[in-house]
């Protein structure tokens, strides 16, 4: 049996726990002010907030599009809809900005953006019109032009800012951006059957972003085994010098990681080129590595920062292996039908270390790499003593470049050795031509992509123009 | 001193623009779509015993069907049946221009995703299931994808259409200078963000109730009556509103509520179908891609003298809407420019694509976009910038238009002046140049985009509308008109109309839904000519009311007719408030027997068109504008960003500043979109690669320009425009087009060796090639 509450109503179903979420607050509950725009997350328009019951007895709500989000992972939470936002005989203060800035044309898209602007107004992050910017850049518009929507994105800032010490859960009610029914909603937690969720499926499901892309209805239909919840697979730690990723750990975990953040100074700028924050909330590590995709923004990262995997099986055996030797060839990789990734570990930086992502797509935000990149060097006085780079969208598996990174170490930093660098890198790599571009232009990006590594992290050593006047 | 007074003028006019937003009527259906209450086709409560349905397509572009089995699907638990065209009792035809385009595949297929049979069932998932089950043998036929093959093989839709003005063969002659050059610009998705969808269900006497997600609720009406073989009359065909149309739901929602009409006609049940975006990406089809050449003669003084332009339109397997099409893209072939000489042709080609359609702009915007290539190549071979042969070229009063039109009430010259000193373009120059001789990895680019659209439905015929507008006796106001509300506010406008011309509050008006059985034989919501046509209905027959009421009065009090006014719901006698309010008068009309309902009438007056001699008047009037477009290049990784849009825009009187500019927004994101990141992708088999939204991207919100600034420009306004408030709709997203050439100046800025393409859309990929070519 799956409990949640949804809204202000207790929710007991039997039905299977993978058919998605949206489906069946649209059509079990009824609930249509959650539109189905796409079922592939990538417009928005089914963003509901799941929250979460803390142990200090709060709430942490989170935005999600349902429509790729399984029904079991509501399992235990608090599920809202824009139904569940509405005030009575009055505007909440996020609907209020939306119409008065004439945010709203044909109105499909707009229950979405009153969700994620409320999921903002209910989080613990800076009230600052990025970050407001950030929590509805899931969300697609294709009426307004989204001028309008920055107005209204950037009042309902000026309105959190009111005050600005004191945004909790009761000066959220007083000040109309939600219902009084919220306050109510830890007790109501509490008291449902959080048994765990009986499970005999064989296809395993984290958050679900991909494989709900690819294969809805084979998980509508069958039985998945969800394990979001499982605790061993969770959270971020960081233990001395090392780095530890639960498989489940989410995209926005490591956004909120204090110390990751401080050891990756442009973490969040890296992070923002991945996706939108509502799949940020679902996507997890262990997921990404698993889809294998050539161009999978996180495992390219995790590529470039030399890291292990540790993989378990049914017994509990544990094994573990470099992340780059796991790949085998398109989508195949080292993993037994009864084993899972349950962590993934890198060393993190150290004095003189250097990490720089890069990606570049179709559209900056919210689109997949035509090619992605990823650099971890240490320097010093000139010498680069280590040296690991990943590329993805240029081979039939995100690409660790062995000999690039090889051929790095050892010696000294310089414009001549980066160019020679690239000669290597494009021996390595055999793009093909497809819907994400020509294999000439990834060959170029990949040139590009691996230069801007260099500006970027040394500007006071390259320049753009010291690499391409001879290339 | 002079810099700071021009930014004194811009700074008043965006504050007169902030405040007229601020006093402007909010759009009417805001509050129920913030709160997620607005219903859309897939929201209406549907009867208990509602099948459901899903569109088997062909997975070939062109081949012969050897042979259909539908036994497993059919022997799936839940399915009820699977209907074909076997089942067709009328006509299997859905052509609204041509009888050219079968609701569902015989015996050949035309393009992938062409539907060949309905599969409807007890849930829309047990109907996916069976689709899958349906097995098809396909003899396949070659596919043309091209406009190029589809010429040198002779496949065309209809024969080709030219307009023509002068001699060009002889003013090339005297030409100083003559370039020529091809162009490409590929098609763009709708994607509304409410995908096609449908619900029928059974009323007595065999009649059918369909809701449908669609722009011309007659179209659906009449296409399903023929399908069926029944009257129009048994037909009523209702619609509350779309979830985004932008012209893909003119013609093409109606196949999808035809299939649920015939689906409900054997069934005796209702049946919605919902297209899923996959289906609807594969099967519908899109802006039309466009390859076209051209030749330019200028005079020394940069005059242009003489322009040719030919177009080959992908119009896809059948004509749908491509030939009006093609023919506004003759309208529009040489955008805000008066030239003496021209001669434009277009070609109709049928391919293997699905057919293209309707799309803001429709036609209009790849015309412009030939010539802004054409005036782009002629400067950058004469050495000059672009801006300088555009601005000795705008149209003028009383210029002819290729089309026989003589242009009155002209503002291109106004509106580009007004952009320059506004928006100060010297100092906007000066600093891209300033900025691109400091940096040597970002490079800006700076372009003029000036626009010139006419407003009416090219195809006289089709411009006219009717409201139907009852009084109730409690003194509330119900008006239902042909106007479809879209996004585009046009129901805020109608009820502003109404307000006004009553002078009671608009909470005291509802606008019904758009209903065949209310007003019937409309015209569809597009052309953006939906609130003048309505609009205009509207106000004739609150007019034709008011006088009625003014009558009632008269006699009351017996004054003339002229000495009364209605204001703020009471009734004044020469200026002074009597004792009689709204309510009252409206109780005494029906004391007095008097009618409460009006139903008027409204065909644009004025307008003509000769096909056989393609001249006439077509236009009610032309809407102006120009927009100086800025960008920044990556010039490592070939990304870009668009730094500002400032745009003077010719709205004549807006009667809603803040719907209008919502507008102008949303139309000019769209254009940026179709000439930057949406790049349509078909393989040679007429397979759609961009099929899904994670292949097909549409601007984000960190993707719009960092700044937008829209000012109006000032003008009289139009009478032909509904209350001087001009069409807004479609004018706009030709600033986009603005898009690609500010990115073209800005590769050439950082690579002078580029050789200069127009090829749309500019994508990083584009751009990045473009930079590092040799």
């Amino acid at each position: 049996m799956i409990e949640f509450i949804l809204n202000n109503k207790t929710i007991k179903t039997s039905l299977n726990s993978g058919m998605t979420l949206s489906d069946f607050i649209r059509y079990e509950q009824r609930l249509t002010g959650t539109k189905i725009g796409c079922r592939e997350g990538d417009c928005g328009a089914c963003t509901v907030l799941i929250g979460t019951l803390k142990e200090d007895k709060t709430i942490s709500y989170q935005s999600i599009t349902s429509c790729i989000s399984p029904l079991g992972n509501a399992h235990g939470k608090h599920v809202v809809t824009i139904e569940g936002m509405n005030l009575q005989n009055r505007l909440n203060s996020s609907q209020l900005a939306m119409k008065s800035n004439y945010a709203t044309q044909c109105g499909f898209c707009t229950p979405g953006f009153i969700v994620s602007l409320t999921g903002f107004a209910l989080s613990k992050n800076e009230k600052t019109n990025e970050n407001a910017l950030n929590a509805i850049s899931g969300n697609i518009c294709r009426c307004t032009g989204y001028k309008s929507i920055e107005k209204a994105a950037s009042e309902v800032c000026s309105n959190l800012n009111l005050h600005k010490d004191s945004i909790s859960l009761e000066w959220l009610i007083d000040n109309y951006f939600i219902p009084k029914y919220f306050k109510d909603i830890p007790g109501k937690l509490n008291q449902l059957t959080t048994d765990t969720l009986q499970q005999n499926g064989t296809l395993y499901i984290s958050g679900g972003t991909d494989l709900y892309v690819q294969q809805a209805d084979n998980l509508i239909e069958n039985d998945v085994h969800l394990i979001a919840e499982n605790n061993l697979f969770k959270g971020v730690t960081i233990d001395k010098n090392e780095c530890i990723l639960g498989s489940n750990a989410t995209v926005t975990d490591l956004w909120n990681n204090s110390e990751l953040n401080t050891q990756f100074p442009n973490l969040r700028k890296y992070l923002k080129l991945v996706s939108s924050e509502q799949i940020r909330n679902m996507a997890s590590f262990g997921g990404n590595i698993v889809n294998a995709s050539p161009i999978g923004d996180m495992t390219i990262f995790l590529l470039a920062l030399n890291s292990n995997i540790t993989i378990s099986n049914s017994n509990d055996d544990q094994r573990s292996l470099l992340l780059n030797d796991f790949y085998q060839g398109y989508k195949t990789y080292d993993l037994k039908d009864d084993e899972l990734i349950s962590s993934i570990n890198f060393k993190i930086q150290r004095e003189h270390s250097y990490f720089n992502f890069e990606k570049v797509s179709k559209r900056t935000h919210l689109d997949i790499s035509s090619v992605n990149s990823a650099i971890s060097l240490t320097v010093e006085k000139q010498t680069i003593s280590e040296a690991h780079v990943s590329i993805g969208g240029v081979a039939a598996i995100p690409k660790y470049l062995h000999q690039t990174s090889e051929f790095l170490k050892g010696k000294n930093l310089n414009t001549q050795l980066i160019i020679d660098a690239n000669e290597i890198l494009q021996t390595e790599i055999s793009p093909i031509s497809d819907v994400r571009g020509s294999s000439n232009y990834k060959r170029l990006l990949a040139r590009q992509l691996f230069y801007a590594h260099f500006t970027e992290l040394f500007p006071e050593l390259f320049t753009l123009n010291d690499f391409v006047q001879y290339a | 001193m002079h810099k700071n007074n021009q930014n004194t003028i811009l700074k008043n006019k965006l504050s007169e623009v902030t405040l007229a937003l601020k006093q402007s009527v909010k759009n009417l259906d805001s509050y129920t779509h913030v709160r997620g209450e607005s219903l859309y086709v897939d929201d209406v409560n549907i009867r208990q015993g509602t099948f459901h349905a899903v569109v088997f397509d062909s997975p070939k572009a062109h081949g012969i069907i050897k042979h259909i089995d539908y036994s497993k699907a059919e022997g799936l638990d839940g399915v009820e049946h699977i209907f074909t065209y076997k089942d067709i009792p009328g006509e299997n035809q859905i052509g609204g221009i041509f009888p050219d385009e079968p609701l569902f595949a015989e015996d050949e297929v035309h393009f992938s995703g062409m539907p060949i049979a309905l599969i409807v069932a007890k849930s829309e998932f047990i109907a996916r299931q069976a689709r899958r089950l349906i097995e098809i043998e396909i003899e396949e036929l070659p596919v043309i994808t091209t406009t190029k093959e589809a010429k040198e093989k002779g496949s065309f839709i209809n024969a080709p259409r030219s307009f023509s003005l002068g001699n060009t063969t002889d003013a090339f002659k005297k030409c100083d200078y003559v370039f020529e050059g091809e162009t490409f610009s590929n098609g763009q998705e709708h994607l509304y963000i409410e995908a096609q969808g449908a619900y029928a269900e059974p009323l007595e006497n065999g009649a059918i109730k369909i809701t449908s997600s669609t722009q011309g609720p007659t179209a659906v009406q009449k296409t399903t009556a023929k399908v069926l073989g029944i009257a129009m009359h048994k037909i009523e065909v209702d619609v509350t509103r779309l979830g985004g149309g932008f012209g893909g739901k003119e013609d093409q929602a109606t196949p999808w509520a035809v299939m649920v009409a015939l689906a409900t006609y054997h069934l005796n049940q209702s049946v919605k179908l919902i297209l899923n975006r996959h289906d609807d990406l594969r099967m519908t089809g899109k802006r039309h891609p466009y390859e076209s050449s051209y030749k330019i003669g200028l005079s020394k003084d940069l005059k242009i003298l003489a322009y040719e332009a030919e177009f080959l339109q992908n119009s896809g397997a059948a004509a749908d809407l491509s030939p009006a099409i093609a023919e506004r893209t003759l309208f529009h072939a040489t955008n805000s420019y008066y030239i003496e000489n021209v001669k434009s042709t277009v070609h109709s080609c049928k391919t293997n694509l699905p057919p293209n359609t309707a799309f803001r702009g429709f036609g209009g915007p790849q015309g412009m976009f030939v010539i802004e290539s054409a005036i782009a190549k002629a400067a950058s071979e004469i050495g000059v910038k672009s801006r300088e042969i555009q601005e000795v070229n705008l149209l003028k009063e009383n210029d002819r238009f290729s089309y026989g039109q003589i242009a009155k009430l002209v503002e291109a010259q106004n509106t580009w002046d007004s952009a320059k000193t506004i928006y100060n373009l010297e100092a906007l120059e000066n600093e891209v140049e300033e900025f691109n001789e400091n940096n040597e990895s970002f490079k800006k680019g700076l372009a003029l985009m000036p626009i010139t659209f006419g407003i009416s439905f090219t195809n006289t015929p089709m411009n006219h509308a009717r409201a139907l507008v009852h009084i109730y006796q409690d003194g509330s106001v119900g008006i239902s008109t042909a106007a479809v509300e879209m996004g585009q506010g046009v129901n805020t406008k109608m009820m502003q109309i109404a307000s006004d011309v009553f002078s009671i509050p608009l909470t005291k008006i509802k606008i019904e839904t758009t209903n065949t059985t209310r007003v019937a034989n409309t015209s569809p919501s597009a052309a953006s000519s939906t609130a003048d046509l309505n609009g205009k209905a509207t106000l004739k027959a609150c007019n034709a009311l008011l006088k009625r009421l003014k009558e009632i009065v008269a006699s009351e009090f017996k004054v003339s007719v002229k000495a009364i006014q209605i204001k703020n719901e009471s009734v004044y006698i020469n200026q002074k408030k009597s004792w009689l309010k709204w309510n009252e008068l409206i109780a005494k009309a029906m004391l007095l027997r008097v009618a409460l309902t009006e139903n008027a009438h409204y065909a644009t007056p004025e307008i003509h068109f000769d096909k056989t001699k393609e001249k006439g008047h077509p236009f009610a009037y032309h809407v102006y504008g120009t927009a100086i477009l800025t960008t920044t290049v990556d010039c490592t990784r070939g990304t870009y960003e668009f730094d500002s849009v400032k745009i003077v825009h010719d709205y004549g009187k807006s009667m809603n500043e803040g719907i209008d500019l919502g507008q102008v927004e949303g139309a000019l994101v769209q254009g940026i979109g179709w000439m930057t990141m949406e790049e349509i992708a078909y393989n040679e088999e007429g397979q759609l690669l961009s099929n899904a939204l994670s292949t097909y991207k549409v601007p984000d919100i960190f993707s719009v320009p960092k700044n937008i600034e829209v000012i109006p420009v000032e003008t009289e306004g139009n009478d032909m425009a509904i209350l001087k408030s001009k069409a807004v709709g479609e004018p706009p997203l030709m600033y986009g087009i603005g898009a690609y050439f500010a990115l073209q100046n800005a590769i050439t800025a950082f690579n002078p060796n580029h050789k200069l393409q127009f090829h749309a859309p500019m994508t990083p990929e584009k751009v990045l090639m473009s930079l590092y070519e040799d």
